[in-house]
């Protein structure tokens, strides 16, 4: 019973998402390893919805990796945050939308300190007016850019042209989604859905036609780590944590794994091809990995965008069981070629895993 | 009260992240890290709480506070509102600020994490860069990562990115006037001295070893000679 009352004061719980006007800052993550998807995100917000996404050159990192590996102080991230929310004040936006999960976290955390500390914000626009010449500004709305796909996902699916449904058995896929520590973990009323019950993913595949697993690790942590990646010494604790969430995970036959973080859609990617390197393991079927996509992937494939426009061949595991089972159309000689065709070569095999 | 135990409460995240430890243990059963190195943040909060300036100095000294991950899952279970990953980032400020980040194996690791990310953020803007992210030190990423090192202009082009191209887009090149602008932000807010201090720390150390920058970039990268597993 508090089980579901629970559940319901967050279901009832509505997260601010405006409908039009964002100023949109990129995820060094996301563009480095999957640039597809930021320009997905972009087509389809912008040319297929009609919305005002603006973008200009001038942002940067938000410096959130450095400061997760305690690299920078406090007050340098901050200064470099400041500096993103006083471009998007420049360029006459107030609505804020970032491409990555750990930079949404850290402008949460970052703009819940300056309310608790009016001296902190202080000392912050002192900075920026010392080092750039910006006229501080705070958003009135901050969102992850899956929130804004979260509000879209119904018109998204009017508009699709593919069900996330399995053409020969006509039953919905199994998906397995995974939000990304810091969408919500640290300030749960910022999240669509909270820490509990993250919606922000199961709203778009339901609304899409999937169905998603519930599992015993569903909440813990892809295994990131920051320093724990980023240092060779350390990688076994960012494996370490993936393999527990697929060898848990592996008993309810997901299809594939949605996620929100481009941090977390690279290591489940990365880290099940180490593990079939290291265990001769694989989670999906005859030999396959569990294909891991990031939410703009998805919300691409049933749009009917092609699978090598979105940048599925530069996953370490193939989508193709998931692109047959949609009935989705791929040109397979086309998978690694260029712009017009051009002849690019393709990866080495590997034979651990496909 | 000691004095390190007054340094940690100037940090801001320490002042968020702390409120009262009832050593319930709620963060250590949730927490990834816990699982995987000897590491309980129960006990690191509890430490703390004890402000004893002797025990804060051993932790500070320890490759105890660098076994987190800072994924924050505690900081939503903790039924008094403490964070212990906030605790610990504040723990970690202080250890380098006291240069006691050197008497450990995971804390001399900074060397490496500094040079690198705050490297990549003054010259390209970017925490992680794809020119610099090579298939050789992240073979995980496998051999379409390779593919894609070998023809990154190509690769990039086909996935809609702007790879050091003037403009907005993917991975675009940072204008000049802006990279200056983070430049300063280092300048006035602490991030350039701390960067210098990292160096010099670690180059002191690659002297007393006799080791060249890179050996040391290396041994600190690769280094592995204590047992912090939790088997
Ligand atoms: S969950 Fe909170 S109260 Fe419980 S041991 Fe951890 S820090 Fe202390
Ligand atoms: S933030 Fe650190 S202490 Fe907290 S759960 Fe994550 S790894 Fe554990």
């Amino acid at each position: 019973m508090i089980y579901e009352g629970k559940k319901k004061i967050w279901s009832d719980y509505q997260k601010d998402i405006p409908d039009d006007h964002y100023f949109y800052v990129r995820s060094c993550i996301r563009q480095t390893f999957f640039p597809a998807s930021e320009a997905a995100f972009l087509e389809i917000t912008r040319n297929r919805l009609g919305k005002d996404v603006f973008e200009t050159e001038h942002h940067t990192t938000c410096g959130g990796i450095a400061y997760h590996c305690d690299t920078i102080p406090q007050e340098t991230s901050m200064t470099i945050i400041a500096r993103q929310f006083a471009l998007m004040h420049k360029y006459g936006y107030e609505n804020f939308v970032c491409s990555c999960v750990t930079s949404f976290g850290l402008y949460c955390e970052t703009l819940e300190a300056w309310r608790e500390f009016p001296e902190l914000k202080e000392k912050i626009a002192e900075n920026l007016l010392k080092s750039c010449g910006l006229e501080f500004a705070v958003p009135k709305v901050l969102i992850h850019s899956s929130d804004l796909i979260y509000k879209y996902r119904n018109p998204i699916a009017a508009l699709a042209k593919f069900k996330l449904v399995n053409k020969k058995t006509g039953k919905p896929l199994r998906v397995v989604e995974h939000i990304g520590c810091h969408y919500s973990k640290m300030f749960p009323s910022k999240g669509v859905g909270g820490a509990e019950y993250p919606y922000v993913l199961i709203g778009m595949i339901e609304a899409w036609g999937g169905e998603i697993i519930d599992y015993p690790e569903r909440r813990h942590c892809c295994g990131f780590g920051f320093r724990q990646y980023f240092v060779q010494a350390n990688r076994g604790y960012s494996l370490a944590n993936t393999n527990k969430k697929f060898e848990s995970m592996e008993p309810y036959n997901p299809d594939m794994i949605i996620t929100n973080c481009p941090g977390c859609s690279y290591f489940m990617d990365k880290w099940q091809y180490v593990i079939a390197e290291m265990n001769h393991k694989t989670y999906g079927e005859d030999g396959h990995g569990i294909p891991v996509f990031t939410y703009e992937e998805v919300a691409g494939l049933v749009m009917g965008y092609d699978p090598w426009d979105l940048g599925l061949q530069t996953h370490l595991v193939g989508p193709e069981p998931v692109l047959d089972k949609i009935g989705i159309p791929y040109d397979s000689d086309a998978k690694y070629k260029g712009v017009n065709g051009k002849n690019i070569g393709k990866p080495e095999e590997v034979d651990c895993i496909k | 009260m000691g004095k390190l135990y007054e340094r940690l409460k100037l940090d801001y995240r320490f002042r968020e992240g702390f409120n009262s430890c009832i050593n319930c243990g709620t963060c250590t059963a949730i927490c990834p890290a816990a699982e995987f190195y000897k590491y309980d943040p129960r006990l690191i909060v509890n430490t703390v709480q004890s402000q004893d300036d002797d025990e804060i100095e051993k932790l500070l000294k320890s490759d105890t506070i660098w076994y987190c991950g800072e994924c924050m899952s505690c900081m939503t279970r903790c039924p008094r509102k403490n964070a212990p990953g906030l605790i610990v980032m504040a723990l970690r400020n202080l250890s380098i600020e006291m240069g006691y980040y050197m008497e450990s194996e995971k804390g001399r690791q900074q060397y490496v994490l500094t040079k690198d990310l705050c490297g990549s953020i003054l010259k390209y803007g970017y925490c992680v860069y794809p020119r610099t992210f090579k298939y050789e030190t992240h073979k995980e990423a496998g051999k379409v990562w390779k593919w894609e090192e070998e023809h990154l202009d190509d690769v990039y082009e086909r996935l809609h990115a702007n790879l050091d191209k003037n403009g907005p887009g993917a991975i675009r090149k940072i204008p000049k006037e802006d990279l200056d602008d983070v430049k300063r932000i280092f300048d006035v807010s602490g991030g350039t001295s701390r960067m210098q201090q990292v160096e010099e720390d670690g180059l002191e150390k690659a002297g007393e070893l006799g080791l060249t920058e890179e050996e040391y970039s290396e041994k600190v990268n690769t280094e592995c000679k204590i047992d912090h597993f939790n088997h």
